[in-house]
Order: structure tokens, then C-alpha cells, then sequence
């Protein structure tokens, strides 16, 4: 990466120490410990409310937008500390993008939605050539399968694209500022299962430039479309592993239980 | 099997009575619009001339145009817009995208609705005390329109914050999730996405004021000027204080100029409401979401 302050490949991606958090009087997360491999992909399960979204959203602090959000314990992004004193929300979110259940590209056209995120961090900066720009639009939507769609039309309104489309492209939105971590969260709920396949290609695709981690209600898409897989409940991690032997061999039956379909 | 039961006609019965008080109460709400409108046009309309609007009153007022009045009805709300938009639109960005929900907000937001319902004469004498006299402007269009300002204020912040709230929050999230700041979001996002909201209040607001004659009445309007205002710190005529005079002040106005004057004024506020929702229409037709 370019900032060696970030270079270093001895962290994981992601590691929570003892991560309690309480919306209000209610407690979502307890102790939770998770240490999210470089790279790969980490797929959360659970039932709704389990507390999948809640330790998603911690990992980028956007939960705090709520206000009545209280923490304790440490999130580790890369090796350091995002709840310091000396973070800058706005570096923490450069490096950690997110994709959210609908899409949400902004009602600009394609090009500017790619290019947002880019202008607003890099272009202030410095002064970009117009073939830079097109440059990294072009790479952006080819990383995430769109150029080939969108490369006649990347002067529409985005709102006009399909869901699936849309996902792809909030997406693609993200990589400009060369982030690390991408949470995703359900990504593909909004989706038809032709949508649904294509972004889980495309995700598996993203796999090894990027780490992921992606909260899903679907067991099946858990199973095909990543490394490791974390099971949580009632806001604890009841079981974390690689993803064949939590589905094969759960240790824990409570796990096992939920795979098999007898809640959630 | 299927044909109507005593109970369905009984139905029907009740329902329609329902339909025909309704409908009647619609009508009722027509009625007086399209009397007034009616008598305006049909008493005032001969009155309307090039002559009657691009001239100054002559003979006490009963012959001659109202040309200073409509000058000064312009600057009036112009001043006015001048002082209340930046003010209104800024507070409505406030208290829409960075006030968080405590107390002081509360206050704040009872405070706009307060002031939306205080009677437009209490804000006239208002005007009078703290523009006029302690701030020392003088009896001008700067107080005036100051006062005027004051009046429809909270109808531009509460324009200008519905409008920012129907700005979906998903776009804000995506923003932020980006790394934009709160300026950067309200900037690049919700801004261009309300414009057309805020516009339409904004315009709104000219109809409104063009036809508020308390808040001018001690303010700043004069009954008769002789010559056009050349700056903020003049007295003026205007349409809805000239209309007020020669109604009930001024002996021997004809009828006719008196209906007139309403003609026009009224013409004006329709055609700012008009222009305010074709406005509306042809910018929502853009939108995209």
C-alpha cells in the first residue's frame, strides 16, 4: 500500500477485543473476540437480531450515527486501534468501504458515482487529468464486472441501472481510494437470484485484492461464497472456523442446530 | 347469489350521502375564489391599461396609475428575500442535516412554529419597535422588509427543511460511508437534491409577502410618494398599502381603480403560485428516484 503506515501484514484485518456494545439499556454484542483473516473472505450467520449487522457496522463505527451507542472493549483495523483518540472517521472510512442491503448509488450518472468518493479525497489534493479519471472509472468497473454494461451509458443517471447493476456499481464506487476492508451487508437481499449469483461471482472475484466481510441470512450463499464463516447468536460468536468445517463438523451444537435449519 | 342484500343497499345509501356532503363542502371551499376572482376581474378589468400600470397616481389618487406602488411592492419583496432566505435556508440546513435531537433543538423547532403563528400586525408593531426606533433605521424599505422577513421566515425554514428531509437518507449514508463530511454530503447531494423544493418556498414566499400589508403598514409604506424609491432607506408605496388606502382613506377614488389595484395584486400572487408549481412540477420531472 502506498502509506507504509498501513503496510503491515502481520495484523489481521479486523480484530475485536471483548467488544460489548449496548444500544440504550439493551446490550446487541457481548465479549465478543473476532479476528478477521487478510484477504480472504468471512461470512457472518446467525438469526435475525443475532447481532451480525450491529458487529458489522462497529467495524467502521458508523453505528455511532445512532447516538445512544455505547462501547467497550477494542476494534483493531489493520493493527490499529479504531476507537483512539487520535482516529479521523474520514481515514477510517477511506479504508473500510461498505455495501449495504439496497443499493444506494447516488441519483448523479455513473461516472460521477464511481468518481465520488475519488474526487472527494484525492482530487483536492492535486489536479487530475480528465484521462486519470477515465482511467480509474474504467478499472473500477472493470474490477467489479460492469465496464463491458455501463461503458456506453456512463453519462446516465445510475438510479437507472438494475439492482444488480446498482450493487456492482456501489461497489465499484468504493475502490477508487484503494480501500482494504469491504463490509458488506447482505448484499444480495434486494436481489433476484440471477442478481444474487452474479455479485457473489464477483465478490469471490474481489477475493485476495480486498478483505471481506459479509453478514448473510443465506446459508447456501455462506457456504459457496466464502473462506471462513462466524456463527453468531444472541449476540455472542457461538463458533468461528473455516467455512467447510463449521458447515461439516460444527463443534458446537447450537450451530449445528441452526445449519440444519431446526431455528432461526 | 350475487344480488344485493337490505344491508348492501344501506350501504350504498349512507355512502352516498357521505359522497354528496363532501362533494358539496368541496364546492363551498370554490365558491368564494371564483366570486372573488369573478367581481375582481369584471369591476377592475377595464381599469387595466398600460397607462394604469406604468404610471404614477394623479388628482389624490383618483385618476392616474400605480406604478410607484408596484416599484415599490418589488423592492419590498426583494429586500425581504435578501434578508429572510440565506437566514431561513441555513437554519433549515441546521437543523436538518447537524442538530442533534435534544432540547435546545426542541426549544428551537417550538420557537419557528410560535413564530409562524404570531398575527402579522403583532410583528408589524414589532417591526416598528425594533427596527424603526431602537435600531434607528427609520420608517424605510429596509425596516419594512426586515419586518417581512421576520413574518415569513419560518415559512422558508419549514419549506426548506421538508424539502431536505425528502432527500432519501440511503444518499446521505453513501456519502458518509465514502468518507464525506456533513458539508461535503449537504454540497454534493442533498442540496442538488432539494433545490426545487426550496425554490418552490422560497417562491411561495414572494406571493405571501407581495400581499401583507400590516407588517408594512407602519414599517415603511407611505400613501403616496412622489417619486420611484433610489434607495433602501426610503419610504415607498406598495400594492397591498395603496389598495388599503384608497379603500378606505381616500375619498372619490372610482370604484374602478380601486377593484384595479386588487386586479393586479391578486394577478401578481397567482402568478407566483403559478410559477411556483409549474416549477415544482418541471423539477420533479427531473428527478430521478
Amino acid at each position: 500500500m502506498a502509506d507504509g503506515d498501513y503496510g503491515d501484514h502481520g495484523h489481521h484485518a479486523i480484530e475485536t477485543r471483548g467488544l460489548n456494545l449496548w444500544y440504550g439499556d439493551f446490550q446487541a454484542l457481548y465479549d465478543v473476540d473476532l479476528e478477521v483473516k487478510r484477504g480472504i473472505i468471512t461470512s457472518m450467520i446467525g438469526p435475525s437480531g443475532c447481532g451480525k449487522t450491529t458487529l458489522l457496522r462497529t467495524c467502521n463505527r458508523i453505528i455511532e450515527r445512532l447516538g445512544y451507542v455505547r462501547t467497550t472493549g477494542s476494534v483493531s483495523v489493520l493493527g490499529h486501534d479504531i476507537f483512539a483518540d487520535s482516529v479521523e472517521l474520514v481515514q477510517v472510512r477511506k479504508r473500510i468501504g461498505m455495501v449495504f442491503q439496497r443499493p444506494n448509488p447516488l441519483p448523479i450518472s455513473i461516472r460521477d458515482n464511481v468518481l465520488f468518493g475519488f474526487r472527494l479525497h484525492e482530487a483536492r489534493l492535486r489536479k487530475v487529468s480528465a484521462a486519470e479519471e477515465d482511467e480509474i472509472l474504467e478499472s473500477s468497473l472493470q474490477q467489479v464486472l460492469l465496464w463491458d454494461t455501463v461503458k456506453d451509458r456512463l453519462d446516465k443517471p445510475a438510479t437507472g441501472l438494475s439492482l444488480e447493476e446498482q450493487q456492482k456499481l456501489c461497489i465499484a464506487r468504493l475502490l477508487p481510494v484503494k480501500p482494504e476492508v469491504l463490509l458488506m451487508d447482505e448484499p444480495c437481499s434486494a436481489l433476484d437470484p440471477a442478481g444474487t449469483e452474479a455479485v457473489e461471482e464477483l465478490i469471490w472475484k474481489l477475493r485476495g485484492d480486498y478483505t471481506i466481510l459479509i453478514v448473510t441470512h443465506n446459508m447456501a450463499q455462506a457456504r459457496r461464497a466464502s473462506d471462513e464463516c462466524v456463527f453468531m447468536l444472541l449476540g455472542r460468536i457461538i463458533e468461528h472456523g473455516s467455512t467447510d468445517e463449521v458447515f461439516l463438523r460444527p463443534e458446537n451444537s447450537q450451530t449445528a442446530d441452526y445449519i440444519e435449519g431446526r431455528y432461526g | 347469489m350475487f344480488t344485493a342484500t337490505t344491508l348492501n343497499r344501506r350501504s350504498y345509501r349512507t355512502q352516498n350521502v357521505a359522497r354528496a356532503v363532501f362533494f358539496l363542502m368541496t364546492v363551498t371551499l370554490v365558491i368564494p375564489v371564483l366570486i372573488i376572482v369573478g367581481t375582481l376581474v369584471v369591476k377592475g378589468g377595464p381599469a387595466i391599461s398600460w397607462e394604469f400600470l406604468f404610471t404614477a397616481p394623479r388628482d389624490g389618487m383618483t385618476a392616474g396609475g400605480i406604478f410607484p406602488a408596484l416599484v415599490g411592492t418589488v423592492w419590498l419583496v426583494a429586500v425581504a428575500l435578501l434578508a429572510s432566505v440565506p437566514v431561513g435556508v441555513a437554519a433549515a440546513l441546521y437543523l436538518s442535516e447537524y442538530a442533534p435531537d435534544n432540547l435546545l433543538t426542541r426549544s428551537i423547532n417550538l420557537a419557528i412554529i410560535n413564530l409562524a403563528g404570531v398575527p402579522s400586525i403583532v410583528h408589524a408593531l414589532f417591526g416598528v419597535g425594533a427596527f424603526v426606533l431602537f435600531f434607528n433605521i427609520g420608517a424605510s424599505i429596509l425596516a419594512a422588509s426586515l419586518t417581512l422577513a421576520v413574518m415569513t421566515l419560518p415559512v422558508v425554514i419549514v419549506a426548506t427543511r421538508e424539502s431536505l428531509q425528502a432527500v432519501p437518507q440511503a444518499f446521505r449514508e453513501a456519502c458518509w460511508n465514502m468518507g464525506a463530511t456533513r458539508w461535503q454530503t449537504i454540497r454534493k447531494v442533498v442540496l442538488p437534491n432539494s433545490i426545487s423544493g426550496i425554490l418552490t418556498g422560497v417562491i411561495l414566499e414572494v406571493s405571501r409577502t407581495a400581499g401583507e400589508t400590516a407588517p408594512i403598514m407602519f414599517t415603511g409604506a407611505a400613501a403616496f410618494v412622489a417619486f420611484l424609491p433610489a434607495s433602501v432607506f426610503d419610504q415607498t408605496m406598495a400594492m397591498s398599502y395603496h389598495l388599503y388606502y384608497i379603500a378606505t382613506q381616500q375619498t372619490g377614488v372610482p370604484e374602478e381603480v380601486t377593484f384595479g389595484v386588487a386586479l393586479v395584486l391578486i394577478s401578481i400572487v397567482l402568478l407566483m403560485n403559478a410559477i411556483s408549481i409549474g416549477f415544482r412540477v418541471y423539477l420533479r420531472g427531473l428527478k430521478k428516484w
